[in-house]
C-alpha cells in the first residue's frame, strides 16, 4: 500500500467535509478496498472512514413500509435484522463472502463500488431501491452506470438503501470458483405491479436488468416462461472462469432457479 | 504516524502506526504475537482472523487505526487459564484437525465464532462457515470432524483413523 | 483395541500445542536486531531484453538502505540444477544459466530484476516503483508445442533451441513396442493435459540473511523442507560459501508440497545481500509475488496409446509428453517427467512393452518442478485415464479389465526399469469395491436422477516410487546428490533420548511419530524421546522431506542408529549384570538375563555410560550417542485403488464430490491417525487439480491465475468426508520398518478417479465425450455437454 492519512469522522457532515480533501476517498468495509490499496492500484491520499458514523447504522423500516439499511450497515447485521421483513434480501447478506468479510463489508460501499460480479446490487436493482446519499435520494434504475461506475458524484457517500418489500422474491447464486463472488446471479422480485430480474457477475456492463424475462414474467410467473428466453452471450464477461456464452447460458438457468424457488 | 490504543487479549495495547498498517501486521509486529499468521493478499485465507469485538475479522482487511479503541482476541488468548488447550483446540488436536499448522490459528478463531453463533452446527454449516479460511494440509475432513466434536456432538461414526 | 504408545498407535501430535496456542515459530516470526527488508522489483513482461536498469532516483527514497541488480550478482554462480538428464541419443540436456536477479534478459512474468533493500517492507517497495527499467519486448512463447517449432523465439540465446532435452525410455524398447502395436487386436489412443499448479503452502516464502563480521560465519532463515541442500546447492555452487561458515535454518514450515524443495534466488540474495549491508535482510513473499516466484507444478500435454490383444490384454504401451520446464531449470525439474515419470509408466499392470518419450521445454513461465507427486501424478493419470476408454471402446468393466492386467507376483521388474518389491492389487480393489459400497452406487444414482441430477462412477488404482532413493542409482540417472538420510540419536545420563535427523517435519508430524519408533525399540515411554530437525548446525547432513521419504529412509537411519545404540547399551548391561552380552534382552526398558530374574533398567544403564564408575572401560568408550546414514537399497512402492462418486447438475456443469473412497496399502503403518490425515490431505489437492485448480497464462505469458481471486483453492465446502483404509498392508522388504510412505498417495491416485466418475456421470446422460481436460469446471462440463 501507498501510505494514506486516516480520517475517521462520527458524522455524515463531517465526512463530506473529509471528502473535500485533495485525493481523499471514502473506506466503508474496506474487504474490497484494503486488497485493492494492497496491489498498489488505487493511491488515495486520505481515506475517510466511514466506520464511526452511528447514523448511517442499523435497520428500519419506514412509513412506506420499506426496508431502510444504514449505508454502513454490514452485511452480518443485514443478514441477522431483515431475515423477517425481506428474506430473500437477508439470504443473499448471509452468503456474500464469508462470515469475516461479512462482519466488515457494508451494503454502501457494496453499492457504491458497483463490482460487477458483487451480490448487492442485483438487490437494489430488481427491488427497485432508491439509493440516499448525503445529497439526494437516487432511483436503482439511475444509479448503477456500468462495471465500477454509478450515479455518485466525487465525495458522495452511500447513507442509506430504501427497499420496497416484493411480494416475494429469490436471489439465486453460482459462484466463481476462486474468489466466490456470483459468476452470474440473478435475484427476481415479484412485486404486485410487475416482475423485476436483476442480474450480477455476468455483463460486461455490470448489473442489468433482464427486461425480457421480466415482461414474460409479470404475465405468467413460472420457471417455464422464462425457458425460451436467453440473452445476448456477446456481451457477457468472458475470461477464464467462463464464456459469454456459458454466462448468458447460466443467466437463464438461474433466473428459471428463482422463479422455481418461489413456485 | 498516528498512536492507536486497543485492548488485545485483555490487556491494553497501543503503538504508532502509519495510515496503511494493517491489524495484522500491528499485532505481529508491534505487539509481537505471530500467531496471528498472513498468507494472502486478497482477504481470502483466513490465516488472520482474529475477534474485533467479539466479531471474526481478517486482521489483514483492517487498518491498524480503524481498531483504536477496539477488543482484540488472538490465537494466543484461546487457551485455559492454566495453560492448558480449550474445547476448540483440544478438538483439533483429538482429532488431528492440523497439520502444518500455519492457517490453525484463523481456523480456531472461526471455529469458536462460529460456536458462539450456532452451538451445535451441521455438517454443511460448518463447512459454509470456513469459507473464508483455507487450508492446504488436511482437506479438511478433520476440521469439520474437530469442530463438530468440540460442539458436543458425536463424531464416532464419521470414520476415524 | 487401538495400541496406546508406539507403533501402529494413533498417538495426539505434540507439535499441535505450540500450533493450536500461537506459538509456533515460522519464520516470519523471526526479527533480528537491526534487520532490514527487501523487495523484489519483478518483471512485468514475460520476454524481454534488459537494457538498462536505473536506480538513482529510488537511491534517494526514504529508508532505502542498498539496491541490488543483477550487475551486482555477475561474479556470482548460477541457481544450480541438481539432476542432468541424458537424452535419447546419449547427449546431455541442454542447461541455462539462472541468475539471481535477472541480467542481460527477462525470461518470465515474475522474475527478479532488481532488489531494495530498506529500513521497513514499505519504503522498499515505495522505491522500487521509483526504479526506472527500459526492457525492449520480445515475442513471448507460452506453448510448448509452440516453443519448439522452428523459428520459435528462443528463450536462452546460448543454447540451440528450447528443447532442454528429448527422452526416450526405454530407447532400445522402441522397435518392439511400435511392433507390438502394429499386431495388437486393439488400439485405445487418448491425448490429454495435466493442468499447470501452483502449491500454494499456506505459508508464504520468507528468507533471513544474517551475517557475523566478526566470524565470517552466514545463516538464513528460510522456508525449506531441507535445510541441508540448501546449504550444499547455495554454498558450495552460488555464493562460494563453505558449509562450516553457512548455518540455514528450516524453523517452523508452514506446508511444503514439494515447492520448498529448491533453492531460490531469493535465498540466494538475502545471504548475500546481509553481507554486503552488513545486517540482517529479511524477505516475506506476499502471496501475489508466490504465484508468480514459487516454482509451479505438473504441465504436462501427452498423447498415450494402449495396444491390446484380442483377450483384452495390455500387449504395449506409448506416450509421447511434452513438459514444462518455465523459464529455467528449478532443482530437480528435469527428473520429474522423466524418472519420477517414465518409471511408473507400468502402473498396477504387466504390460510388458512400455516406450515413454518427454520433450522438456523452456517457455517464458514460471519454472516447473516437483509438486505432491512429482511425475508420478501426471503418469497415473495418463494410464488410469487411458484403462478407463479402452474399457469403454471395448464395452467391458473398467474394474474387470483392470483386474484383469494386474500383476500378481512380487517381486515383478516392470518394463521400464524398476522393482516393485511387494503389493497386492487385487486386496486393495476388493478393499475398495467394498468402502465405496459399489452395490449401492445404482440407488444412489437413481436418486441423484430424480433430482434431476447426473450420478457417476470413476475408479483408478495408482502405484507410486517412494522411500526416494537409492544414491547409486539415481547418481547413474543423472542425480548430482545421494539420497539417503541421517540421524543421529543422543542418550542423556538419565536416558531420555534426543533424535538428530535430516529430515523435516512441515506438517507430517515427525516429531510424533519418530518417536513412537524408539519407544517401540526400546520399551520406553514416548514423552522421553525428542525430536529435532531443521538446523544444519545440530542434524547430521540430511537431504529433507519429499517422495514421501521420512520415515523410509530417514525412520531407517532412526532405526539404524537405534539399533547402535541398543547394541553398546546391552554391552554395559552385560557388564552390569555379569552376564553374557549374548544372552542380555532388551525388553520394556529394561534389559534382563535370559533364562533369569535378573535385569537393569533403561535408565541405570544409560547413567553408567555417563558415570563409567562401573563400566567395561577397556571395551568401549562412555557416552551413548550413534549416528547412522541409511541409504535405501529399492524405492518403495505404495500402492491402492480410488474410488470417486459425482453428481454433476447438467443445466451448469456443476460437479459436486459426493464420495471418496481410498484403499491404500503402504506398508506397515507407525501412525494411523496421522497416516489418514496425510491421504485427506492428499485427496483433497487431487480434487482440486480435477476440479478446479488451474494456473493459466495468457499467450503474452501474462499470469492470468495470479491470485485467490482467479486460482481456485479447494475450500471445505468443496469436498466430503473422506473413506479411507488402509489396513491391506504388504510391508517393504528392504528397510527396517517395512513402511512405504503415504504423503503423496492422495495427490496420486485421486484425479483420474474424478474425470472417470465426471465421464460415467455424462455417459449416464447420453453424452460420451471420450475425454474432458482437467480442471472439470462447471463451464467446461457445460461446453462438452453442449457439443
Amino acid at each position: 500500500m501507498y501510505d494514506f492519512d486516516v480520517e475517521k469522522p462520527t458524522s455524515i457532515a463531517d465526512a463530506v467535509k473529509a471528502l473535500g480533501r485533495e485525493e481523499a476517498q471514502p473506506l466503508s468495509g474496506g474487504q474490497t478496498l484494503i486488497p485493492t490499496l494492497k496491489a498498489r492500484l488505487a493511491m488515495p491520499s486520505v481515506l475517510v472512514s466511514l466506520k464511526g458514523i452511528a447514523e448511517m447504522r442499523g435497520v428500519c423500516l419506514d412509513d412506506d413500509g420499506r426496508v431502510c439499511i444504514g449505508g454502513g450497515t454490514v452485511h452480518a447485521t443485514v443478514a441477522k435484522e431483515v431475515a423477517t421483513h425481506y428474506p430473500a434480501l437477508a439470504g443473499l447478506a448471509a452468503r456474500i463472502g464469508d462470515p469475516a468479510v461479512r462482519n466488515r463489508g457494508t451494503i454502501g460501499g457494496s453499492v457504491a463500488n458497483n463490482d460487477p460480479s458483487a451480490c448487492y446490487p442485483s438487490a437494489v436493482l430488481a427491488s427497485g431501491a432508491t439509493v440516499v446519499t448525503n445529497a439526494r435520494e437516487i432511483a436503482a434504475d439511475d444509479f448503477f452506470q456500468g462495471m465500477f461506475a454509478t450515479a455518485l458524484d466525487e465525495g458522495e457517500i452511500v447513507t442509506e438503501v430504501k427497499f420496497p418489500v416484493p411480494e416475494k422474491a429469490h436471489y439465486e447464486k453460482f459462484i466463481q470458483p476462486a474468489s466466490r463472488f456470483p459468476l452470474v446471479a440473478v435475484f427476481v422480485a415479484k412485486f404486485a405491479d410487475g416482475v423485476r430480474v436483476a442480474v450480477t457477475g455476468a455483463s460486461e456492463d455490470g448489473v442489468f436488468r433482464w427486461t425480457e424475462a421480466e415482461t414474460a414474467l409479470s404475465a405468467n410467473f413460472s420457471a417455464e416462461a422464462v425457458s425460451g428466453l436467453s440473452v445476448d452471450g456477446s456481451s457477457m464477461i468472458s475470461d477464464l472462469h467462463g464464456s459469454g456464452d456459458y454466462r448468458a447460458h447460466l443467466v437463464g438457468v438461474m433466473t428459471k432457479r428463482a422463479v422455481a424457488a418461489l413456485a | 504516524m498516528t498512536q492507536v490504543k486497543m485492548t488485545v487479549n485483555g490487556k491494553s495495547a497501543s503503538g504508532d502506526v502509519e495510515g496503511r498498517t494493517l491489524l495484522a501486521s500491528f499485532l505481529r509486529d508491534n505487539l509481537k504475537l505471530t500467531g496471528t499468521h498472513i498468507g494472502c493478499d486478497t482477504s481470502q485465507c483466513g490465516a488472520c482472523v482474529v475477534h474485533v469485538n467479539g466479531e471474526a475479522v481478517k486482521s489483514c482487511t483492517m487498518l491498524a487505526v480503524e481498531a483504536d479503541g477496539a477488543e482484540v482476541m488472538t490465537i494466543e488468548s484461546v487457551a485455559n487459564a492454566d495453560g492448558s488447550l480449550n474445547v476448540i483446540q483440544q478438538a483439533f488436536q483429538d482429532h488431528h484437525g492440523l497439520q502444518c499448522g500455519f492457517c490453525t490459528p484463523g481456523m480456531v478463531m472461526s471455529a469458536s465464532a462460529l460456536l458462539k453463533e450456532n452451538p451445535k452446527p451441521t455438517e454443511a454449516e460448518v463447512r459454509h462457515y470456513l469459507d473464508g479460511n483455507i487450508c492446504r494440509c488436511t482437506g479438511y475432513h478433520n476440521i469439520v470432524k474437530a469442530i463438530l466434536a468440540a460442539s458436543g456432538q458425536d463424531v464416532s461414526a464419521l470414520a476415524a483413523e | 483395541m487401538p495400541k496406546d504408545g508406539g507403533i501402529g498407535a494413533s498417538s495426539k501430535r505434540r507439535e499441535d500445542i505450540r500450533f493450536l496456542t500461537g506459538e509456533g515459530n515460522y519464520t516470519d516470526d523471526i526479527n533480528l536486531n537491526g534487520q532490514a527488508y527487501v523487495f523484489f522489483l519483478r518483471s512485468d513482461i514475460a520476454h524481454g531484453v534488459l537494457n538498462s536498469v536505473d536506480t538513482s532516483a529510488a537511491e534517494a527514497m526514504p529508508g532505502v538502505v542498498k539496491i541490488f541488480t543483477g550487475a551486482d550478482f555477475e561474479a556470482v554462480g548460477s541457481i544450480p540444477c541438481g539432476w542432468q538428464v541424458t537424452d535419447k541419443h546419449g547427449e546431455v540436456m541442454q542447461e541455462p544459466r539462472h541468475p539471481v536477479l535477472a541480467h542481460g534478459k527477462v525470461r518470465h512474468v515474475g522474475e527478479p530484476i532488481a532488489a531494495v533493500v530498506a529500513e521497513s517492507l514499505s519504503e522498499a517497495h515505495d522505491a522500487a516503483e521509483a526504479i526506472v527499467v527500459d526492457i525492449t519486448d520480445l515475442p513471448a512463447v507460452i506453448d510448448m508445442k509452440e516453443a519448439v517449432k522452428e523459428g520459435a523465439p528462443k528463450l536462452h540465446d546460448d543454447l540451440t533451441s528450447n528443447l532442454c532435452y528429448d527422452w526416450g525410455f526405454v530407447e532400445e524398447n522402441k522397435g518392439a513396442v511400435d511392433k507390438a502395436f502394429e499386431e495388437a487386436a486393439h488400439v485405445t489412443t487418448l491425448e490429454l493435459v495435466n493442468n499447470r499448479l501452483v502449491a500454494n503452502p499456506m505459508e508464504p516464502r520468507v528468507a533471513v540473511g544474517d551475517y557475523a563480521r566478526g566470524t565470517g560465519d552466514h545463516t538464513l532463515y528460510t522456508t525449506s523442507q531441507n535445510p541441508h541442500v540448501i546449504r550444499l546447492l547455495m554454498g558450495a555452487f552460488v555464493l562460494g560459501i563453505p558449509e562450516h561458515k553457512l548455518r540455514v535454518v528450516a524453523p517452523d514450515v508452514g506446508g511444503g508440497f514439494g515447492t520448498k524443495i529448491f533453492h531460490y534466488q531469493e535465498e540466494a540474495f538475502c545471504t548475500f545481500a546481509a553481507k554486503a549491508c552488513n545486517r540482517p535482510v529479511k524477505w516475506t513473499s506476499s502471496r501475489s509475488e508466490a504465484f508468480m516466484s514459487d516454482a509451479h507444478g505438473r504441465d504436462h500435454v501427452t498423447k498415450i496409446q494402449m495396444a491390446l490383444d484380442k483377450d483384452n490384454n495390455f500387449t504395449a504401451l506409448r506416450t509421447d509428453t511434452y513438459a514444462n520446464m518455465g523459464a529455467y531449470l528449478s532443482t530437480f525439474a528435469p527428473s520429474v517427467p522423466t524418472w519420477l515419470h517414465g518409471t511408473l509408466m507400468a502402473g498396477n499392470y504387466k504390460t510388458p512393452l512400455i516406450y515413454v518419450n518427454v520433450k522438456a521445454v523452456f517457455t517464458n513461465t514460471v519454472p516447473v518442478d516437483a509438486y505432491r507427486g512429482a511425475g508420478r501424478p501426471e503418469a497415473t493419470y495418463q494410464l488410469e485415464r487411458l484403462v478407463d476408454k479402452c474399457a469403454h471402446e471395448l464395452g467391458v468393466d473398467p474394474i474387470a479389465l483392470r483386474r484383469q492386467n494386474f500383476i500378481t507376483e512380487f517381486p515383478y521388474a516392470t518394463p521400464v526399469a524398476v522393482e516393485y518389491d511387494t503389493g497386492d492389487y487385487v486386496a486393495t480393489m476388493d478393499k475398495l469395491e467394498e468402502i465405496s459400497d459399489i452395490a449401492g452406487f445404482a440407488a444412489r444414482r437413481k436418486e441423484s436422477e430424480a433430482k434431476g441430477k447426473l450420478r457417476g462412477f470413476g475408479v483408478n488404482c495408482y502405484i507410486e516410487a517412494c522411500g526416494i532413493a537409492p544414491s547409486n542409482l539415481v547418481g547413474q540417472l543423472g542425480a548430482r546428490a545421494g539420497l539417503y538420510e541421517s540421524a543421529t540419536v543422543r542418550v542423556n545420563a538419565t536416558g531420555g533420548l534426543v533424535v538428530m535427523t535430516g529430515s523435516h517435519s512441515h506438517g507430517q508430524g515427525h516429531e510424533t511419530a519418530f518417536p513412537q519408533v524408539i519407544a517401540e525399540m526400546i520399551g520406553i515411554p514416548e514423552d522421553m524421546i525428542e525430536i529435532v530437525h531443521g538446523d544444519t548446525a545440530n542434524t547430521p547432513m540430511g537431504m529433507g522431506t519429499y517422495g514421501s521419504r521420512s520415515l523410509a529412509v530417514g525412520g531407517s537411519a532412526m532405526v539404524r542408529a537405534t539399533e547402535k545404540i541398543i547394541a553398546k547399551a546391552k554391552k554395559i548391561a552385560s557388564h552390569l549384570l555379569e552376564a553374557s552380552e549374548g544372552d542380555i534382552e532388551l525388553k520394556d526398558g529394561a534389559f534382563s538375563v535370559a533364562g533369569t530374574d535378573k535385569s537393569v533398567a533403561w535408565g541405570d544403564v544409560t547413567l553408567a555410560a555417563y558415570v563409567p564408575h562401573n563400566y567395561p572401560l577397556e571395551d568401549i568408550e562412555p557416552g551413548l550417542e550413534e549416528t547412522a546414514f541409511y541409504d535405501p537399497s529399492n524405492f518403495t512402492y505404495p500402492s491402492g485403488a480410488y474410488a470417486c462418486e459425482v453428481e454433476l447438475d447438467p443445466e451448469t456443469g456443476q460437479v459436486t464430490i459426493e464420495r471418496f473412497s481410498a484403499a491404500d496399502d503402504f506398508g506397515n503403518i507407525v501412525n494411523p491417525m496421522i497416516v489418514t490425515g496425510q491421504v485427506h490431505g492428499g485427496l483433497a489437492q487431487g480434487i482440486g487439480q480435477a476440479l478446479m485448480e488451474n494456473c493459466t497464462y495468457d499467450s503474452d505469458g501474462q499470469l492470468l491465475s495470479a491470485s485467490y481471486m482467479d486460482y481456485a483453492m479447494p475450500r471445505a465446502s468443496d469436498v466430503p468426508f473422506y473413506t479411507v483404509d488402509h489396513s491391506c498392508q504388504t510391508p517393504c522388504t528392504h528397510n527396517p520398518l517395512g513402511v512405504k510412505g503415504c504423503g503423496e498417495a492422495g495427490a496420486i491416485g485421486s484425479p483420474p478417479a474424478v474425470v472417470n466418475a465426471v465421464l460415467d456421470a455424462m455417459r449416464s446422460g447420453g453424452k460420451d465425450v471420450g475425454h474432458i481436460d482437467m480442471p472439470v469446471t462447471p463451464a467446461r462440463v457445460w461446453a462438452a455437454m453442449n457439443s
